[in-house]
């Protein structure tokens, strides 16, 4: 299976392979002194932190610009997108994981300089050190986080994730999965004290526009994290150094990034995000507000758009699955586009709320046909056709498209069509 | 055994995370208590009218969100869109989407202007909150908007939303679309 040389693609193995000829220049000044076939001197200290190979290429991938093209000097990327189609496991390394920060960079926050301070509806208001944060228990849970608008087929950057050309890093790039290491929310709220009437909390991020986001005061009490850890080692500034809150299950914007505050209060503070931006317009002009929770959805990763299969023969089909509803309970993949459906290999830890890796030996017989894969949660939702969604949302399924708003929570099945020549395309219709 | 005994209790006991955190001062607090709830108990002293904010507006921010709050390249319209959201082409501004005024003092306060945040004084905050409201004909012109006055206003889609009764958002059944409830 070999990618297909896309533009942007090319940028990025050109760039390695100039990066390369700078470190085999440096090479050939000292080749006297190194037996042919030792290793290359690296450029950089690698010793004391490492990074991959310089054949490993896989990168962000910036979304473009709401208002598209970004005029000059215009910092509001609007996201930049995991690349998904490369994935091996269940784990996103932190320097692929997707980042939106609604346009913001981060904040050079020092933690010695960084407070968290928890007020309002509370028996005593206190302020931590990030030290004394680590002085409470710990915890690390693996779980992913999702945009809302992951895979939406309208809005600013839908006429790439509906094209033919696009890869499962523009038709799912915006959602990845961490081992989160942080203390559980509810140990600091106990510690505090909560007052009865408190019914919301409201997260706050330290960066220039100030990010807000009011989330019930159930769903704070229950698995939410302060985390500081992000697969082992300190959150990396994109995701919010040096605290976040990560909120399992639900919509990205709710895991405030460099948080700050939390107040503790009786109603939503009605943010502008959460109240003007987030909420989904219906065809009647009411809208949907507070979804929260994210469905169940899987890609398959690998066949995926852009990629090639290498005549007919065995391949392991390769994908992952989540849903903000719990563990995932079943896993299966149809290679007859949905006639007839199979269960799919698990083939990483299952947890709550987080990526399963999941595989499905196959023998392609050189036909054109059509790959998807479907999950079903422990509470037993099943992620849907485009069709099956559309009913479900009352509209018609041209409306994913046609609207004028981002539909956001579309977690629809993934078709992906295997052409005679083995070249792989997106297949989403609607 | 009985040592067991006494140590399960100990374990079954929080600890009490004795001088973890300390207390914050009151101007601590204040400096953070920037989030606006709908009854408005967080607005600051100070008021503002259109007028003003006009003047205001056309210094600060028509840059960006255009002479006329018509939007441009960098920044979203802020009037307009009145009778839009049935349709396939909706223009969700300040006047015809969002359902609280306090979320527009809370957002100027907090986020505007772009790469000048928490440049404005107070009165400008509110006299810019009275401008957008004036042109979207929610308020006239020479309208004060205060602490007082701001949480009273009624947005125009103020019921677009579902479940509109706030309290409601906590049953899962009446948010969002899952395991067969869709509203």
């Amino acid at each position: 299976m070999k990618p297909k040389e896309s533009g942007r693609r090319n940028f990025l193995k050109h760039g390695a392979a100039l990066a390369g000829l700078a470190v085999g220049a440096a090479r050939a000044a000292t080749a006297g002194a190194m037996p042919a076939d030792s290793p290359e001197a690296p450029a950089k200290d690698l010793h004391h932190y490492g990074e991959r190979s310089r054949y490993e290429t896989a990168a962000r991938l910036g979304a473009p610009g709401l208002y598209d093209p970004a005029p000059p000097g215009y910092h509001m990327d609007f996201g930049w997108r995991n690349p998904i189609q490369d994935s091996v496991g269940y784990i996103t390394p932190a320097s692929l994981h997707f980042v939106i920060a609604h346009g913001y960079e981060p904040p050079d926050i020092d933690p010695a300089e960084h407070h968290l301070l928890i007020h309002g509806l509370v028996d005593k208001p206190l302020i931590f050190s990030m030290d004394e944060l680590k002085r409470f228990p710990s915890v690390t849970r693996a779980h992913f986080l999702e945009c809302n608008a992951n895979g939406a087929p309208a809005g600013p950057t839908g006429r790439f994730r509906v094209s033919p050309d696009a890869t499962a890093q523009d038709t799912h790039g915006f959602t990845s999965c961490s081992l989160w290491t942080g203390v559980p929310l509810s140990t600091i709220l106990k510690h505090v004290g909560v007052k009865p009437e408190a019914k919301w909390i409201i997260g706050e991020g330290s960066e220039k526009g100030k990010h807000t986001k009011s989330i019930p005061i159930e769903k704070a009490m229950d698995d939410v994290l302060i985390a500081y850890g992000q697969n082992g080692e300190a959150l990396r500034p994109q995701q919010g150094y040096p605290i976040r809150l990560l909120v399992p299950g639900w919509e990205g914007i709710n895991n405030v990034k460099w948080l700050r505050k939390i107040k503790l209060v009786d109603e939503p503070y009605m943010g502008m995000w959460e109240s003007t931006k987030y909420p989904s317009l219906r065809p009647d002009g009411l809208s949907r507000w507070f979804q929260f929770q994210m469905g169940p959805r899987t890609v398959i990763t690998r066949p995926s758009g852009g990629q090639k299969l290498n005549g007919p023969g065995f391949y392991e089909i390769s994908g992952l699955a989540w849903s903000g509803g719990g563990l995932v309970k079943s896993i299966e993949v149809s290679t007859d586009n949905g006639k007839t459906w199979r269960e799919a290999e698990i083939q990483s830890p299952v947890y709550p709320k987080a990526h399963v890796r999941f595989g499905f030996g196959w023998d392609w017989n050189g036909e054109e046909t059509i790959l998807q894969s479907r999950c079903t949660d422990e509470a037993g939702e099943r992620q849907p056709t485009v069709v099956e969604l559309a009913k479900f949302w009352k509209v018609e399924p041209d409306f994913f498209v046609k609207t004028g708003t981002i539909p956001g929570h579309f977690n629809a099945i993934q078709p992906w069509k295997i052409n005679a020549d083995g070249s792989v395309q997106n297949a989403i219709t609607f | 055994m009985i040592l067991l005994a006494a140590c399960s209790v100990a374990m079954a006991q929080a600890p009490d995370y004795k001088n973890v955190g300390r207390a914050p001062t009151a101007q601590e607090i204040q400096a953070m208590d920037i989030a606006i709830a709908t009854n408005g108990k967080e607005l600051p002293p100070g008021s503002g009218s259109a007028k003003i904010g006009g003047a205001l507006f056309a210094q600060k921010c028509a840059a960006c969100h255009g002479e006329k709050q018509e939007g441009s390249a960098q920044a979203p319209a802020l009037v307009g869109g009145k009778g839009t959201l049935a349709s396939l082409h909706p223009k969700m501004t300040a006047g015809s989407y969002w359902p609280f005024a306090t979320t527009i003092f809370d957002y100027i306060r907090r986020a505007m202007p772009r790469y000048q945040e928490g440049s404005l004084k107070v009165d400008e905050v509110y006299a810019l909150t009275a401008f957008i409201l004036f042109r979207n004909d929610i308020i006239k012109e020479d309208d004060v908007i205060d602490a007082t006055t701001l949480p009273k206003i009624k947005m125009p889609n103020r019921d677009g939303f579902i479940p509109r009764n706030l309290d409601e958002i906590h049953d899962w059944k009446k948010r969002g679309c899952k395991l067969g409830h869709c509203p």
